[in-house]
């Protein structure tokens, strides 16, 4: 059964990263409850760009939920009200009829607006391009169990490296701590033999331009493993933790 | 171990720490402070107080506490500021309350609260006994042992001011909230945690506040209603 709703829509409209931005109302009509919220942002370009009015920019690339590249902090949350989704996967049947929405890129220092809703999420980059790796050739795939690996760290491996990068984390935070992105990409290499060897290094190097960047500290609220899409757990973020004082008390 | 201190972590981390040693003390403070409520006459919490006072151990870890406490508490602004630097333009609806607890969220504002409350317990137990003095202070004999009255002093207090003894089960619940989140907080950035140990951390620690906020507000309430 197709249902449409009606809607009011609050977006930060900004020019470019020096300009100053603003909130602008618009009105959507007959919105199908089953099409994503994405989809509802392109028929709002549409009626924009038919208005000689100019688009909305917003990142988005694949539009099914592995790619983390939209964004956009719906109704006070990251990804919207829904859990362990990306905005591509967030349903309009989530909304009411008449509901007015407001939408924001994702606030950090770390993070500057480029334009409207898109954000400079190149600071994780940075931080992977600082540690994020193993610096040697692994080669093609091993022969099964040449490596041993218990299965507990085989699993807790994979669920970090589940993370996509999207930046909920720090949106999501009320210190705009990127602990929960860095914890997950140290824990899925520090629970791996072919990781451990440069852990030290890669605590270290990956947290000092973490801070560099001007992301904040951790205070454990937990707000990011309940808005990451892929449900990283903070329990990676006490590993970081051990990994990174293990680090500085050995020197 | 250059700047440690001011990298994120290292900043959490001598949170943690003092926080963690803060709470051994809060537990020995209540341990004697139930004294009160267990010997109307006082002697029981008369010879608490004054082993406390004299025992050498003791006088040692004074001046560690103090230190502990002023690291806890300037260090927390240190820690405040720079994380709201990391937000300069905030957001315009927030709805956080679904993805974490109140008291997670305002560890600074409970703290500062806290500090308020500590001031004035300073001044009015505190200050009193080891400095300037009180009538109430008058030396008795408990065992055959001269010893200055705190139970007339603390007991006088909450006998007296029903407004005071609400202030202090205030103080108490107050602790508590900064405690639920604190508890198992510490452990996760000193790195004792994962996915179990976390869920037990949480636990213990919603426990822990419990019975440091009812614990400390009892005292009060005690004498309010049983005098």
């Amino acid at each position: 059964m197709e249902k449409t709703i009606n809607l009011t829509l609050k977006v930060w409209r900004q020019n470019g990263p020096k300009e100053k931005g603003r909130f602008e109302t618009y009105q959507v009509s007959n919105i199908s409850t089953d099409s994503s919220f994405l989809e509802m942002m392109d028929i709002l370009n549409e009626q924009l760009v038919n208005e000689n009015k100019e688009p909305i920019a917003f990142d988005h690339d694949c539009r099914e939920g592995i790619c983390g590249m939209c964004s956009l902090y719906i109704n006070g949350r990251p990804h919207g009200p829904d859990q362990e989704i990306t905005t591509c996967q967030l349903h309009m049947r989530k909304f009411k009829d008449g509901e007015t929405i407001t939408i924001e890129p994702w606030r950090a220092a770390a993070f500057p607006v480029i334009k409207d809703l898109i954000v400079d999420r190149t600071a994780f980059d940075k931080i992977i391009s600082a540690g994020g790796y193993v610096s040697v050739n692994t080669g093609g795939v091993p022969d099964a169990n040449a490596i041993p690996i218990a299965r507990p760290a085989a699993e807790e491996a994979m669920d970090a490296a589940a993370c996509i990068g999207c930046g909920a984390c720090v949106a999501a935070c009320k210190n705009s701590s990127a602990m929960l992105f860095v914890s997950a990409k140290v824990s899925q290499l520090a629970l791996l033999p072919q990781g451990k060897i440069e852990a030290k290094r890669r605590a270290k190097a990956m947290i000092s331009t973490m801070d560099e960047l001007g992301f904040g500290g951790c205070t454990n609220t937990g707000a990011c493993e309940v808005e990451c899409p892929k449900s990283i757990s903070i329990s990676h973020i006490s590993r970081l933790n051990r990994e990174y004082l293990k680090a500085r008390f050995s020197e | 171990m250059s700047n440690f201190l001011t990298t994120s972590i290292g900043r959490k981390f001598l949170m943690s720490i003092t926080g963690l040693f803060l709470m051994m003390f809060i537990i020995v403070h209540l341990g004697i402070n139930m004294l009160l409520i267990f010997d109307d006459s006082g002697d029981l919490f008369n010879q608490g107080a004054h082993f406390m006072a004299t025992n050498p151990a003791i006088k040692i870890m004074e001046p560690v506490l103090a230190l502990g406490f002023l690291v806890h508490i300037i260090w927390s602004l240190v820690v405040t500021i720079q994380n709201m630097k990391a937000r300069p333009i905030g957001y315009k609806q927030l709805n956080n309350s679904k993805s974490s607890t109140w008291a997670s969220r305002n560890m600074f504002i409970l703290g500062s609260l806290i500090f308020v409350f500590l001031v004035m317990h300073i001044i009015q137990f505190f200050w009193k006994i080891k400095i300037t003095g009180d009538p109430l202070l008058a030396h008795v004999m408990v065992g055959g042992e001269e010893m200055e009255n705190t139970y007339a002093l603390v007991a006088g207090l909450f006998k007296e001011s029903l407004i005071y003894s609400l202030i202090y089960v205030v103080g108490g619940v107050l602790l508590g909230l900064h405690l639920a989140h604190g508890f198992w907080s510490a452990f996760q950035t000193i790195g004792f945690a994962n996915t179990i140990w976390l869920k037990r951390l949480q636990f213990v620690g919603t426990i822990f506040a419990i019975i440091i906020a009812i614990g400390f507000s009892v005292i009060p309430l005690y004498f309010q209603i049983k005098f």
